[in-house]
């Protein structure tokens, strides 16, 4: 086997999955980099993530109605105490101090039968963490990790945010593994589908809210439409901010989402957080998006249109603009974009196809490592390295927010950013360095940093790195070291 | 922790990491000290909910339930003949009573569009259209300002754990986000400086401006507990960053620029005019201003704070009880240095007729007229520079003369 081989299944790794987990992976890929990826994509329901502990999206949000019912019972009831006090109060009290006293009194009653329990964490922070538990070990466990790459970059692509507020909480996972993962390896048009009926998407994106002007519920109570999400659709999801769409097909499109919602908690129009197609908000009549009529009114009106916005050249073109930024290079080589748009186009969305034209792209193993890990693959890395998975999520949910990505959390429907440079900042180069020197002096029998170098980067190691790693004063300091290696840090 | 000059500060040294581009036909701001905060207001503040046209005859009308009252529990406090600030503003109505403070209505970028991401683009990248992200022009104008002196840093703080594209380019900046973790050890940071410099010279230069703020930090005593308390969509996010960027910037070697991002401006739903998100958001940015005046001390008087947003929003109500994307949007100058108590408007009204493509504020203001204002004025630069290295093609948008006191 040549130097030049090795390297190649350093790069494939790097590149499309977590980097190595050091027990001999490496060796595996570089018989056949191009093979050990392939295998992984070929796997049935590689991107499928199931198991107690994770509901399903309208499970999750019932359990978070139920809960803020009794909330709100309790308030009530604390509500009522204060009235009844206040009778008791104007009978005993001067009307001058009567409001300050009772609320003194109501903060008496509360504090002192013996202080209450801290409260335990709401079902959606619950749901939120076991969800992050799985999806990380998931990672972690992963052969290469190209699959979990890929789900993590959809759901990126697809962004939702869990400061929205309790429904995006709960569902964030949910949503990732009923609206993405079943979707990665299969057909674009499908995700689009389950991602803008998925209760999380319809609570993110405001079209819970939205009414059709001139349906019947919105006449009688005077609401209007929502732009959000038909907006977000056409310059986020499908066609890019560049694919020739106008005002009025944002007003198009909106309207044909009027109705497209989830059922509340008292499920009158179906089980509660489940997607319901409401008939009363949706905007009657015929609408032209992009020069098509879409007539047939209904749920399916909307089901037309965003199928239809699938299979556009400008979504092809988009897609494969976003995937080569996100596995190649900030600016990518336009003949590999157009390979990966044809590709989309021609299999009418079958993202399988589309993976496999990435990984068997020249430039997949011949383009310079320019691209930062961004802090999850970082996270991700690092522990497959270290190979100690942590017990409890918490650590790497904080280290993922002090880098500037926490977890289903960006700063908008844009996802985070997939540059280099806004992962190579300052204060993230820092960070990064101050946590690669917590995890390995924590580790209690750390392994030796030179043999790990030798079974995670192989050939792909610079002199430099083996150097610095050899010479390091103590094994933690030499995992740290190799933990921020360049080869370690770009990919 | 003790900190001692080690050969972190060597390195950082050594990398030349400052070089000043020191342009011609720049009048010497080495006497003056001027300081710049720029805050981002991301979502598109709704700008007729902030500074509202009480005044103009079409108004109420036109916004119906979302319209800012002047009368009731919490009115609107009165600015001028036609303008009353949102109540949530104290501080910044003090500021603007002691001439400290001025805004700006009908501002735009020259984006016309309505996409947040493209509008944030042309509002950070300083082009005149979206697509052209390769720096900010934030950073471009650090990268023109002359040298001072021998100092091995930048000039230039970005707030949070990466830098906007305001602040991206080839100047280094510093960055700073409150966090809790331990600092690795001065040896272990050496090392990796010395790999990097041997192998990428990029993570060398990041890293090493990372360890010098840290540095800062301490001198500026800010190595206590610095959990973060919120989200920059909180209140109490607001009110740490500015904190911190103000203690930053009073550092003896201390940045004279920052750049400041508050998130979730956008009010599709429930605005409020009182009591909803924009209440809350206004709250914060009040909180800014205070910690800002306060923090930053003796320097305040040498300061401008520019808040900016990526567009305004509609004029009318939605369907929502909030205000969709709109063209006409607000900006807002406070500090020592600005010469305040005024609006800067050329009102272009809120008839059915005067609104852009009939839903939004009508923008009459080129707001790089306004920000090469601000950078004439208060930083001496020369024209020149401003019309093309730091807002490319902007000859037509002349500086707005007088912002600063004199």
């Amino acid at each position: 086997m040549s130097i030049s081989d090795e390297k190649q299944g350093f790069a494939a790794l790097a590149r499309f999955g977590f980097g190595a987990r050091g027990d001999g992976d490496l060796a595996s890929a570089r018989l056949d980099p191009r093979g050990f990826l392939r295998a992984e994509l070929d796997q049935p329901g590689a991107a499928l993530l199931a198991g107690p502990g994770l509901p399903s999206g309208d499970a999750s949000l019932q359990t978070l109605f139920t809960e803020e019912d009794a909330r709100k019972a309790e308030r009530d009831r604390l509500a009522q105490d204060i009235a009844t006090q206040s009778k008791t109060a104007q009978q005993t009290t001067q009307p001058a101090m009567q409001a300050q006293s009772i609320m003194e009194s109501a903060m008496q009653a509360s504090a002192q039968p013996a202080k209450p329990p801290p409260r335990p964490p709401s079902p959606d922070q619950l749901f939120f963490r076991a969800d992050a538990h799985a999806r990380f070990t998931h990672a972690y466990m992963a052969r290469a990790g190209m699959v979990e790459r890929l789900v993590a970059f959809w759901s990126n692509h697809f962004a939702i945010s869990v400061a929205k507020g309790g429904p995006t909480r709960a569902a964030a996972g949910p949503f990732e593994r009923e609206a993405i993962r079943p979707y990665v390896l299969g057909k674009f048009g499908d995700m689009l589908l389950a991602v803008e009926s998925h209760p999380a998407m319809l609570f993110y994106l405001d079209n819970q809210q939205s009414f059709g002007p001139d349906s019947p519920a919105g006449q009688k109570q005077k609401r209007g439409r929502n732009e959000n999400l038909g907006r977000e659709i056409l310059e986020l999801h499908t066609l890019g901010v560049n694919g020739g769409y106008s005002q009025s097909d944002v007003i198009a499109l909106s309207n044909m989402l009027t109705g497209w919602r989830f059922a509340g908690r008292e499920g009158k129009f179906g089980t509660p957080g489940s997607f319901i197609f409401q008939a009363n908000v949706h905007e009657p009549g015929a609408q032209n998006l992009l020069g098509a009529d879409f007539t047939g009114g209904g749920e399916d009106q909307a089901r037309a249109a965003l199928l239809s916005l699938a299979a556009r050249p400008e979504t092809a073109r988009h897609v494969a603009l976003k995937l080569a930024k996100h596995f190649i290079d900030d600016t990518p080589p336009q003949a590999l974009v157009d390979r990966l748009a044809h590709t989309f186009f021609k299999t009418g969305g079958d993202l399988h196809a589309v993976s496999l034209a990435l990984i068997d792209s020249p430039e997949a193993f011949t383009a310079p490592p320019t691209k930062m890990r961004n802090p999850w693959e970082f996270c991700v890395a690092s522990t497959r390295l270290l190979d100690r998975a942590p017990d409890d999520v918490g650590p790497v949910l904080s280290s993922l927010s002090m880098l500037g990505q926490p977890l289903w959390q960006p700063p908008g429907p844009n996802g985070f950013s997939d540059d280099s440079a806004t992962w190579a900042s300052p204060e993230g180069m820092k960070i990064r360095m101050d946590l690669a020197s917590q995890w390995t002096n924590r580790l209690k029998d750390p392994p030796d940093p030179r043999e790990l170098l030798e079974m995670a980067f192989g050939a792909g190691a610079s002199e430099e790195t083996r150097k610095a790693v050899a010479r390091a004063e103590t094994k933690a300091q030499g995992l740290a070291l190799l933990l921020m290696a360049p080869e370690a840090q770009r990919r | 922790m003790i900190f001692s000059p080690t050969r972190r500060h060597a390195l950082i040294g050594s990398a030349s990491l400052f070089v000043a581009a020191g342009l011609p036909g720049w009048a010497s701001a080495a006497t003056r000290d001027p300081r710049l905060v720029v805050i981002i207001l991301r979502g598109a503040l709704d700008g007729l909910g902030a500074v509202v046209p009480v005044g103009d005859p079409d108004f109420f009308r036109q916004r119906g339930g979302l319209a800012l009252q002047t009368v009731g529990d919490r009115p609107a406090l009165p600015l001028d003949s036609l303008f009353a600030l949102h109540p949530a503003l104290p501080t910044f109505k003090k500021l603007y009573d002691a001439k400290q403070a001025l805004f700006v209505q009908a501002v735009a970028t020259p984006y016309r569009e309505r996409s947040h991401f493209d509008g944030q683009d042309v509002l950070e990248s300083g082009q005149p259209g979206p697509g052209l992200v390769r720096d900010g022009w934030l950073n471009r104008f650090i990268s023109a300002l002359p040298s001072r002196g021998d100092r091995a840093t930048g000039e230039g703080l970005g707030v949070g754990a990466t830098a906007p594209l305001i602040l991206r380019g080839a100047a280094p900046v510093m960055g700073w986000a409150p966090q809790n973790i331990a600092p690795a050890s001065e040896d272990l940071a050496s090392r990796l400086l010395d790999l990097y410099g041997q192998r990428d010279p990029a993570l060398q230069k990041a890293l090493a401006q990372g360890l010098h703020v840290e540095t800062l930090a301490r001198g500026a005593g800010m190595d206590g507990d610095q959990r973060p308390k919120g989200g920059p969509d909180s209140i109490p996010g607001m009110r740490q960053a500015a904190q911190g960027a103000a203690r930053l910037m009073r550092a003896p070697e201390g940045p004279r620029i920052a750049a400041l991002s508050f998130e979730g401006w956008d009010t599709h739903v429930n605005e409020g005019p009182v009591g909803g998100r924009l209440s809350q958001l206004l709250s914060g940015l009040d909180g800014a201003f205070e910690e800002l005046q306060t923090g930053l001390g003796d320097i305040w008087g040498s300061t401008m704070v520019v808040v900016t947003t990526e567009f305004g929003r509609t004029v009318r109500i939605n369907g929502t009880a909030g205000a969709d994307h709109g063209v006409g949007a607000l900006a807002l100058l406070a500090g020592g240095a600005v010469k305040g108590g005024r609006g800067i408007y050329d009102w272009p009204g809120l008839a059915d007729e005067k609104l852009y493509e009939k839903r939004d504020l009508a923008p009459t203001t080129d707001l790089r007229a306004v920000l090469k204002g601000v950078l004439a004025e208060h930083f001496e630069a020369p024209e020149k520079i401003l019309a093309t290295n730091v807002f490319p093609n902007s000859a037509a948008a002349k500086p707005i003369a007088g912002l600063a006191a004199a």
